[in-house]
């Protein structure tokens, strides 16, 4: 029996340095993707910038290329990627429900809701991602006041109010957009809510990278016991673990991720539903193994989405599309096949 | 570890769930509690495993108040067997088995390989060893409960609470995880569980508690107490108790009726 576990430990390792490989794969050849040609060599050349006692400034088209532009938005769809897509095993795993997204709370909702009133009000791009964040953060606060203040039971509450919150939003956006400015505004609120990583700047990334670190450790570090929570409440109560508590982490953590995700990026569905229903079909069930992979495969995820977006056609075509155009025949396939459970 | 259970009273809104329940078990128990749909017996397993806070009342493990101890010290008295459930993520059995380490486990660690060791020690005594890497929603209904049944005994809790173990397994899965549950009491685990099967008292409890609208109608070894008249005053149809022989050995049976000759009758063919 002995060998049986040490089997399934090996064919795990296997497979995540499998896809380990794959992600420094995807992240340094992203560099040579676009409609300014990097060499592999240029690359190397632009990347020894970033050594820590290599104080030059930036010389040159193709090391600003890569250096300036292309790094922080593929550190940015990495990042994205693996927030979105831990945040929806996340909240899968504490509703017991494998057909949960990561907004499923109102935070996507809350936060598009956000950039389309701070577009009105003609921010400028900081103030809309602030408020984006804002409202996003928002959003999930009220569905959580809602179930409180519920009499219903705790989840049932707190994804009703979710959903309420979420409609709210979603008909204060469709009302920003009736009253904006055709011309300009319209089409603004329009692509932003599509999603897309064309403005990020070296700038944008603490933004990103500073809440989705802050939501994604606490959740590494507390993968088994989110294996637990997907008992039920009174399985996970009888061994030991205070579930009000947990369940509040893993709604802080995964809030934070999706807020700073849809507050930079725009609306970027699917990432938080179809990767942790792959990263199960690879890794089994367990937490310990799911989130790292989750992370790991959803950055790889928007990176060659990202990759698309931007070389397919003359302008760039938004990832929500994208990702709905990858994500559902990806998902009716599972459907299709039962996907998940072939192998135990 | 004994449990004592001072005096529990439970109401939700106007109406009383459980009034002034006492009743207490010692080690190597193994106690049936009996009673219709919506007497209380869910509740009364909701108080001793600390998820609902009784009105008043007290219970005591081995002397140490409840509500003294913290979820995690909790868990290490009293562990949970739930009904048979669907599971909705296809853990495998070894990985369900370890989660009932965790209320030992540092918060931010998960199991380590003599975790493993031991819990597949606890699988290999259930006689589903071999089972320990299948999903648990690909194996039988009696498998799973052995499974939670492991689990639960790996959480080193001396006190286990069974919400009706059988509910919804077939005839034969029935009997073998009856059949571990009451080996459970000669180890001497202090086993709680509740049923609507009388027969099941007879066979695996040496004590009963039949409960009738909150309150115990009575208390004490199944053979004395659960006679016909205490289970057809339970249940609101005839209950007929009697002996049938198999083998050498006699045993208590029940059999509700509408009609007390037609019962005789069937039990004369038994």
């Amino acid at each position: 029996m002995k060998t049986e576990n040490n089997g399934a430990a090996d064919k795990y390792r296997k497979r995540f340095a499998v896809i380990g490989f794959a992600f420094i794969l995807v992240f340094f050849s992203a560099f040579l993707v676009g409609r300014y040609s990097v060499s592999l060599s240029g690359l190397f050349r632009s990347l020894v910038y970033l050594l820590p006692f290599h104080s030059q400034e930036i010389v040159g088209t193709e090391s600003t290329v890569v250096i300036l532009i292309r790094l922080p938005r593929i550190l940015a769809a990495g990042l994205i990627g693996a927030a979105l897509s831990t945040a929806g095993l996340s909240y899968q795993g504490m509703f017991r429900n494998p057909m949960v997204s990561p907004d499923i709370l109102g935070a996507s909702t809350g936060a598009g809701f956000g950039a389309a009133l701070s577009i009105l009000l003609g921010f400028g791009y900081f103030g809309i991602t602030l408020t984006a964040f804002v409202f996003g953060l928002s959003a999930v606060l009220l569905a959580c006041l809602v179930s409180r203040l519920s009499r219903l039971n705790a989840t049932l509450a707190l994804i009703l109010g979710g959903i309420m919150i979420s409609s709210l939003f979603s008909a204060g956006t469709s009302f920003i957009k009736l009253i904006a400015d055709t011309q300009d505004q319209l089409p603004a609120i329009t692509y932003w809510l599509m999603g897309s990583l064309t403005s990020i700047r070296q700038t944008d990334l603490p933004f990103i990278a500073i809440p989705i670190g802050i939501g994604l450790l606490p959740l590494f570090f507390l993968r088994w016991r989110i294996n637990l929570l997907t008992m039920g409440e009174d399985e996970a109560k009888s061994m030991g673990i205070h579930t009000g508590r947990l369940r509040l982490v893993v709604i802080i953590c995964a809030t934070l991720m999706t807020a700073a995700s849809v507050a930079v990026s725009g609306m970027i569905g699917w990432v938080g539903l179809v990767i942790p229903h792959f990263s199960r079909m690879i890794f089994g069930y367990d937490y310990r193994r799911l989130i790292p992979a989750s992370a790991l495969m959803g950055g790889v995820f928007l990176i060659v989405v990202d990759n698309i977006a931007r070389t397919v056609l003359t302008s760039e075509i938004p990832l929500g599309i994208l990702t709905s155009f990858v994500g559902a025949p990806v998902f009716i396939y599972l459907i299709l096949t039962g996907g998940e459970d072939r192998e135990h | 570890m004994s449990i004592k259970i001072e005096n529990l009273s439970v109401s939700y809104g106007n109406h009383d769930v459980l009034k002034d329940v006492s009743f207490s078990a010692l080690e190597g128990d193994c106690v049936a509690v009996l009673g219709p749909n919506g007497v209380g017996k869910s509740t009364l397993f909701r108080c001793i495993l600390g998820f609902l806070k009784a009105q008043s009342g007290e219970i005591f493990f081995g002397g140490k108040k409840m509500e003294c101890l913290s979820r995690a010290e909790t868990a290490r008295h009293v562990a949970y067997i739930p009904q048979f459930a669907e599971p909705v993520f296809n853990y495998t059995v070894l990985d369900t088995v370890l989660m009932g380490v965790t209320n030992r486990l540092p918060m931010l660690r998960g199991p380590g390989p003599e975790h493993t060791k031991k819990a597949m020690e606890i699988l290999e005594q259930l006689g589903i060893g071999h089972l320990s890497h299948r999903g648990t929603g690909k194996i039988s209904g009696g498998e799973r409960q052995l499974a939670l049944l492991a689990r639960a005994l790996i959480q080193d809790a001396q006190v286990l609470v069974m919400d009706e173990p059988t509910a919804n397994l077939d005839y034969g899965n029935r009997s073998r995880v009856m059949e571990r549950i009451g080996e459970l009491g000669k180890q001497g685990y202090t086993v709680i569980f509740s049923t609507h099967e009388p027969n099941q008292a007879f066979h695996y409890a040496n004590k009963v508690i039949a409960l009738k609208d909150g309150e115990i109608l009575t208390g004490g070894k199944p053979k004395e107490v659960l006679t016909g008249k205490v289970l057809s005053e339970l249940y609101g149809i005839g209950v007929h108790v009697g002996t049938v022989s198999a083998g050498e050995n006699e045993y208590l049976v029940s059999l509700p009726f509408e009609d007390a000759g037609k019962t005789k009758e069937r039990i004369g063919q038994l």
